[in-house]
């Protein structure tokens, strides 16, 4: 018999009992290690109440075991339960690697885990890889607010635990049925929460900034908020998000869930438009990995045009209407 | 009740330099600041004792220097501060730097709150408040946005999420990290100033602590930087000049185009 490898795994995502596409994400991930490792990729997944069907989803994605513990206090994400969920999967399986979104609950549990654990933890990844011999986890990702890239290994510790920006690769598909392992358990014994969640209350915004194909984001070149009408018009007709920059956040023009960049939310979608800012680095620290990238400035020389596809130099109250209605007219062809 | 702040001073990040051997950051040289994440926590703290009795203490780790950021904390309007330095904790990563500010924690005693900036503008990370809370064995609630209701045993806040906003009730002790939401920091008062002027900060080091010198520095980190280097720019930027009226409508023709093709919407 060969020598058989400790899997790779990854967190799968639920909120209100729906698999969040970050998982799909991590399952792309997942199995270019593991093909690469020679092992499982095996997912863990919390919760209350998901069905077969979402189980075998994950499976025909190309996992190979998934291990769901199924309990009332798994249902929403709370501190203790979840390290507690967490830590029994590491004890039980020995993972080799796990990787989590770089999400709310992400950057929450694994800190917590990793600890619990003892081992390390590198946060905010947007690329991986493996050493097939050592099975030694390159985890790379930005650093000094985007100014530098930097690779770290966790050469001692197992298992190695990275979360992963969401967004920075593409969904793993459902190419019809697969066989794979699934089970489903229900702890018997979670530790009681100190924490209670009261309520939730959902975002008006139909629209999710770090869950959007297309990102409106605008700066100060706006001038007042009675303006960012031409704004919401163009991001309505794209089905888009609106992100904001620090200045117009700062001036209570959009609220802070708007905001991108170092002190506000890292966006990575298929198509950021930046209207009427420079680019400052703290900035460019939270959208420079989305995947194209169109400015729109009147200054030739703005630090935005050196790493956009498209830089539109122009008045933007004239080219943001006209743009719209050009959208809106090709629509209708 | 007892209020803990674990502040970072951070380098201003747009003069940032690197050990390119270590993948350390170079500190010297560069201005630093308090982390600027870390005002909307100490701002957090300074709402509670509006609202109900208690001490606020500051901790740093780091060189002698961030003494600085810790004076500017009082000068706002916190209690008192310590400061943890040594050389030994130099190069430590989230776990270390956890386990030491863990353990100026627990050398400080009977604290009910820990409030932490939801991350530092230089690491970038966000774990060394759940890593505290992990070592505490408490709960941790992130991203916390604003605060409903406190007492003597516990607390009511919310918390953002990506989809939504959280009401959560913790007991105490707890680990909370805050987001700019909380609201704007208030600057430094006359009689903070005066108050930094008749403050001594103590400080710590490694056997103030009880701390093996091996849990600590680059020994006692299980990740290492392998290597850094720049991010490549692979984006050439087309430049198009919709300056005046003919040029405007060719250009945004053309980028509506370039749009529509992505087949996104």
């Amino acid at each position: 018999m060969t020598a058989v490898n400790a899997d790779i795994w990854i967190l799968a995502e639920q909120s209100q009992g729906i698999i969040q596409r970050v998982t799909f994400e991590l399952i792309t991930r997942g199995l270019k290690l593991s093909a690469k490792r020679n092992c499982k990729l095996c997912v863990m997944l919390f919760g209350h109440g998901i069905s077969d069907q979402d189980l075998q989803d994950l499976i025909d994605r190309g996992a190979n075991k998934i291990v769901y513990l199924e309990h009332t206090d798994l249902k929403d994400f709370l501190i203790e339960p979840f390290s507690d969920a967490m830590c029994g999967i590491i004890s039980q399986y020995n993972p080799e690697v796990i990787l989590a979104g770089a999400t709310t609950t992400g950057r929450t549990l694994m800190p917590y885990v990793a600890i619990k654990v003892n081992t390390g933890l590198t946060a905010d990844c947007t690329s991986l890889d493996i050493e097939p011999e050592t099975g030694n986890l390159i985890q790379t990702r930005p650093a000094i607010g985007g100014n530098i890239m930097a690779s770290i290994l966790t050469p001692e510790h197992r298992p190695q635990m990275a979360t992963v920006r969401p967004r920075s690769t593409s969904s793993a598909e459902n190419n019809g049925p697969r066989i794979g392992e699934i089970i489903k358990t229900s702890p018997e014994k979670l530790t009681s929460s100190r924490l209670t969640l009261v309520k939730f209350s959902p975002f008006e915004d139909k629209i999710n900034i770090s869950d959007a194909d297309i990102v409106v984001t605008v700066g100060r070149g706006i001038k007042k908020k009675e303006n960012l009408s031409i704004i919401y018009d163009l991001a309505e007709t794209l089905n888009a998000a609106i992100g904001a920059t620090r200045e117009v956040v700062d001036r209570d023009w959009l609220s802070y869930s708007h905001q991108v960049g170092l002190s506000g939310h890292t966006i990575s979608p298929k198509l950021y438009i930046g209207i009427g800012l420079s680019g400052s680095i703290q900035h460019i620290a939270g959208m420079q990995t989305s995947e194209k990238i169109i400015a729109i400035n009147n200054d030739p020389d703005a630090q935005i045009f050196k790493l956009a596809d498209y830089g539109i130099v122009g008045d933007l109250f004239e080219i943001v209407p006209l743009l719209t209605q050009k959208l809106r007219d090709g629509a209708k062809l | 009740m007892r209020i803990i702040l674990p502040i970072k001073q951070v380098p201003e990040t747009r003069k940032v330099r690197m050990d390119e051997k270590t993948g350390t950051v170079i500190r010297e040289g560069v201005e630093s600041i308090i982390n600027p994440l870390d005002l909307y926590s100490i701002e957090f703290a300074l709402k509670i004792k509006e609202h109900i009795k208690c001490e606020i203490i500051g901790i740093s780790m780091g060189p002698e220097k961030a003494e600085v950021a810790l004076k500017e904390a009082i000068a706002m309007g916190i209690d008192s501060a310590r400061l943890i330095s040594d050389r030994a904790f130099a190069g430590s990563d989230t776990w270390a730097t956890s386990y030491v500010l863990y353990k100026a924690i627990q050398k400080i005693g009977n604290v009910d709150l820990v409030i932490c900036g939801e991350r530092a503008t230089d690491g970038d990370t966000g774990q060394v408040g759940p890593g505290i809370a992990a070592f505490m064995d408490i709960p941790v609630v992130t991203y916390v946005s604003s605060l409903n209701n406190i007492c003597p045993e516990y607390c009511t806040i919310d918390r953002t999420i990506e989809h939504g906003h959280e009401t959560l009730k913790t007991e105490f002790p707890a680990v909370l990290t805050v987001v700019k939401e909380i609201g704007e920091p208030r600057l430094p008062t006359l009689k903070g100033k005066i108050q930094v002027k008749n403050t001594v900060i103590p400080h710590w080091n490694l056997n103030d602590l009880g701390i093996e010198a091996n849990k600590v520095g680059l020994k006692g980190s299980p990740t290492r930087v392998m290597k850094i280097f720049r991010p490549q720019v692979t984006r050439e930027c087309k430049l198009l000049y919709a300056d005046d009226e003919p040029k405007m409508e060719s250009t945004v023709n053309r980028l509506a185009k370039s749009i529509r093709d992505m087949e996104l919407f």
